[in-house]
């Protein structure tokens, strides 16, 4: 997502990709995967911008928006912190990592700070069960985590923060 | 360039260092030093060996011969033979218990042979970045054997002798579905990879993708010149974007070497491969879920009959195989079926990954034969409990399976055999557990997870596990009934025997396995209002006990509501109906003190 | 790269890039060490990449040639990522674990310009592969 797009060319941009399509039978959740890379989230305008161009009714992309966790439709910090509370991590203790972050961060799972940085949400398993408890800050995989590690994951999304 | 010719290497894990390795590595100094060898021979610690029942271990490198159960007395001869002479001392080396052969080399012991990597052939040895390198390694001679030399039918047939199943959770014998697309009459049919491996606590299908994606997507190819597809997709979590993108370059680069698209190797087999990525949506990996997602849809599962080889993606006739399904079937090609069904044992055939994590030493991946015991995987394997505690639990089989305790350990692993433990052998995710964790907390775990994770379709998974997870909540609240474990048995049957789809008629197997083999655990929770392993908040108590307290005050300094009152130098004492049980207390007391009960 | 025509050119490539990997495979190229690092998703995540940065700078720093520093996928010791791979031609493999850059740097100063292998560092595990 980059920042000084205006939602104009981010409409545009999408248009490209859905133009580009070889075939858009079956191509509405790929289509969802790149337009929340473009905008973020899935508002509305997006979602119905994105039935009228398939040419598939707006209730059917709501369901598929609605279905999968990995959508959003609403807006995210810049950096999503998403603890692991996969079956390896929670037994290594993500939950006491979790709850920290909520403490420091004040503010509860899948919700946002009010500078709009830093969003907390949690996901089960990325695959790196072997550095459990793991965090994930947008792409990157921070492993063996505990409660203490809190405070510098944040002070690295704030130096960052901006960018 | 090297100082040293030879290295003896000392192993320093725990097992060993318990029966003396460090005095073995004095020792061996002192020898080393006394024969004027010491500028040319290094002692060197080293981690685990995991043969820790025969250890100490002493491994010379580079010759390669390992001995084992050595005392620090034995270093005098050690040196004097082995490091002078050069004679192996036969005295020390395995006695292969069957044969009572002498075996000297770490290559050639059996235990080594424990690890069999046929799915991770590549896995850590080649740059899964490389086509080139892939190609080194007998890369696409499979597809190339396949064909120029074999027809379909040939090809299906070598994989049903070979006795592959699938290895995504099932365990559906991989040649039989095959056989099913290819009889299948169709203008168009499809190939589909399996990659959401959404079970938590299982990553060997990502380390698959990342290590050697090309072996998936040769395998691809294969299986879809044996039932005549020419499209290939691989559906892949969007939480894995390594994996996504190695598999990109390696599409890419099968591309460009024309090892997919239209002629490939001059014959007139065309097979394209395309990425879908999941979005986060654990039923998907459910195969129909799976391909209605494929199809941009809810990824809601489909009512079998009919299955996807005769009706799956749009419709048309599709094979459905799990990434680690799809790597075995390279080799099976090259080396042949009768090389494949002699691994593992009658029914389940070949080799399984298993990602080992939780309270375990050595989290990671191991590829063993089938029929290799539950024991030996864990404690040779894995190096035992971490921190010494006790082994409480396994868990396999994620959200479908179930917890497998101690006295089942010598359990050989296949299909059948988790299965009627009330287990599964799942994707191959195995969580270990200690004596800290509670049972009828991980069996809430499970619930939450399948909860969360239903599609809502049908009622018996929708509503009745919401029902189970509530009864667990219940139980874990201290406010269970006798009544409730009666009715968790019951609900838990009703759902296992109405839901539509797999991921229902599991669900209830974490609370099943659990309640049938750590009963007492659930009774001390509903009767004693006890959380045996201390994990539950609501049931655990701290208290002071008086007789060991010496009054230093800092328990009642660091409660963080203050809740515990008390004079210097006298007994302190906790207001139960304060304190937030945050455990502080009991961390701090400089002389345990405080007990949680 | 031109496109693949046959089975024969699959073969004729497959024998041209033998040699680049027989080496790792078998320990069978006399003039050359490889150091392989894991970099899946875990290896990744636990630093492999500045592992790979400090093999590459400490090689550089004593104008080492003879040496490739590859990348791989998992080894299987997620545990003591990041894991690097030694093999030195007709030797068979070292394998280290929780290789820091420091560690990475310890494995060229001592282990490949000494010969000196690193206490404490080795995965005795990693002694029966291959
Ligand atoms: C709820 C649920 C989740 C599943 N998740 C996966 C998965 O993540 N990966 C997978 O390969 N198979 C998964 N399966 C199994 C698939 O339905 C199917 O059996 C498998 O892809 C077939 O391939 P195989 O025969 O090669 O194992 C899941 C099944 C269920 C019911
Ligand atoms: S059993 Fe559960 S997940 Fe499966 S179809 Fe029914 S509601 Fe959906
Ligand atoms: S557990 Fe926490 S709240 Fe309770 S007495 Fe101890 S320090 Fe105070
Ligand atoms: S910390 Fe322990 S010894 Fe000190 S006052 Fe509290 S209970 Fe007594
Ligand atoms: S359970 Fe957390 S990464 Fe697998
Ligand atoms: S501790 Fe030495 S072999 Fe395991
Ligand atoms: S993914 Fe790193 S060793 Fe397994």
């Amino acid at each position: 997502m980059s920042s000084t797009a205006t939602t104009q060319t981010r409409f545009e941009e999408l248009d490209r990709y859905i133009d580009a399509l070889p075939d858009r039978k079956g191509a509405l959740i790929q289509v969802l995967h790149v337009a929340q890379d473009l905008f973020g989230y899935l508002p509305q305008d997006v979602q119905m911008h994105v039935a009228r161009r398939l040419n598939i009714p707006a209730a059917k992309v709501f369901g598929v928006v609605t279905f999968y966790s990995f959508f959003n439709t609403e807006p995210r910090g810049q950096f999503t912190i998403s603890v692991c509370l996969g079956t390896a991590c929670f037994v290594r203790g993500s939950e006491d990592v979790l709850k920290e972050f909520e403490k420091q961060l004040r503010i509860g799972r899948d919700q946002t700070t009010a500078d709009n940085l830093i969003t907390l949400t949690t996901i089960r398993c990325v695959g790196a069960c072997g550095l459990a408890p793991v965090v994930m800050v947008n792409d990157r995989v921070y492993g063996r985590v505990s409660a203490k590690d809190v405070a510098s994951i944040i002070d690295d999304c704030m130096a960052q923060g901006g960018k | 360039m090297n100082r040293y010719r030879m290295h003896l290497m000392v192993c320093g894990g725990t097992g060993c260092r318990s029966s003396h390795s460090v005095q073995i590595v004095e020792a061996l100094n002192q020898e080393l030093k006394r024969a004027g060898m010491d500028q040319e021979v290094q002692v060197v610690t080293t981690g685990c060996f995991g043969f820790c029942e025969k250890g100490p271990i002493v491994k010379v490198y580079p010759d390669n011969v390992f001995y084992i159960e050595v005392k620090p007395t034995d270093a005098a001869e050690l040196v004097a033979e082995h490091v002078v002479k050069g004679r192996t001392v036969q005295r020390l080396v395995y006695k292969d218990p069957a044969g009572g052969q002498r075996i000297a080399a770490s290559t050639d012991m059996p235990f080594y042979g424990q690890q069999i990597r046929i799915a991770l052939r590549n896995c850590g040895l080649i740059d899964p970045e490389s086509i080139d390198e892939y190609i080194s390694v007998d890369g696409y001679q499979a597809l190339g054997k396949a064909l120029s030399s074999m027809t379909q039918q040939q090809v299906v047939d070598a994989l049903k002798k070979s006795g592959l199943r699938g290895r995504g959770g099932a365990g559906f014998p991989t040649g039989l579905k095959w056989q099913a697309a290819l009889k299948t009459r169709s203008d168009k049919k499809y190939v589909v990879c399996n990659a959401d491996e959404g079970d938590p606590g299982a990553f060997m299908d990502r380390s698959v993708l990342e290590g050697d994606p090309h072996s998936v997507v040769e395998a691809m190819a294969i299986a879809g010149y044996a039932i005549g597809a020419d499209e290939g997709v691989v559906y892949v979590r969007a939480e894995y974007p390594l994996a996504v993108k190695r598999l990109k370059i390696a599409i890419a680069q099968a591309e460009e070497y024309g090892l997919l698209g239209a002629g490939i190797l001059g014959t007139a087999f065309s097979f394209r491969i395309r990425l879908s990525l999941g979005a986060g949506a654990f039923v998907c990996g459910e195969e129909t879920a799976l391909l209605n997602s494929v199809e941009g849809g809810r990824g809601e599962p489909r009512m079998k009959p009919p299955f996807p080889a005769e009706k799956g993606l749009f419709g048309k006739p599709t094979v459905i195989n799990n990434v680690e399904t799809f790597a075995n079937v390279c080799p099976i090609l090259l080396n042949g079926p009768e090389w494949f069904a002699s691994i593992g044992t009658e029914k389940s055939k070949g080799t399984k990954v298993f990602a080992l994590s939780g309270k375990i030493n050595n989290v990671g991946l191991a590829e063993v034969p089938m029929g290799i015991t539950l024991r030996e995987i864990i404690e040779n394997i894995g190096g035992g409990v971490r921190n010494g505690r006790a082994f409480k639990a396994v868990q396999t089989g994620g959200p479908s399976g179930g917890c497998i305790p101690k006295s089942m350990l010598d359990l050989p692993i296949d299909y059948e055999s988790l299965a009627a433990a009330g287990a599964m052998m799942g994707s191959g995710g195995m969580i270990v557990m200690d004596d800290t964790d509670c049972m009828v907390n991980i069996a809430k775990y499970y619930l939450d997870f399948t909860v969360d994770e239903s599609c809502g379709k049908c009622t018996p998974c929708r509503v009745g596990n919401k029902r189970l997870f509530e009864i667990l909540q219940r139980i874990t609240d201290g406010k269970g009934t006798m009544k409730d474990l009666e009715d968790l048995e019951t609900l838990g049957g009703t759902i296992r025997d109405c839901s539509l789809c797999q991921l229902g008629q599991t669900a209830p197997n974490p609370v099943l396995s659990t309640l049938k083999h750590f009963r007492d655990e659930y009774l001390a929770h509903v009767v004693e209002k006890r959380c045996p392993s201390g994990v539950c908040q609501n049931l655990i108590h701290y208290r002071v006990v008086a007789e060991k307290c010496i009054g230093c005050t800092v328990c009642a300094r660091n409660c963080p509501v203050s809740c515990i009152a008390g004079e210097r130098k006298s007994p302190h004492v906790i207001d139960e109906d304060k304190c937030i049980k945050c455990g502080v207390c009991f961390t701090k007391c400089p002389v345990d003190a405080i007990v949680k009960e | 790269m031109a496109k693949l025509k046959s089975l024969e050119e699959l073969a004729k490539l497959r024998e041209d890039m033998r040699t680049r990997t027989e080496m790792r495979v078998t320990g069978t190229n006399p003039d050359r060490v490889v150091l392989s690092v894991g970099m899946a998703t875990c290896g990744i995540a636990a630093g492999a990449r500045d592992t790979m940065k400090a093999l590459a700078e400490e090689l550089a720093a004593h104008g080492i040639e003879n040496v490739s520093v590859v990348a791989t996928g998992c080894l299987g010791y997620c545990y003591a990522e990041p894991v690097v791979e030694v093999r030195f031609p007709d030797k068979g493999p070292i394998l280290y674990g929780d290789v820091d850059a420091k560690r990475a740097k310890e494995i060229v100063d001592q282990h490949l310009v000494k010969g000196i292998l690193l206490d404490h560092a080795i995965i005795g595990k990693g002694a029966g592969r291959r």
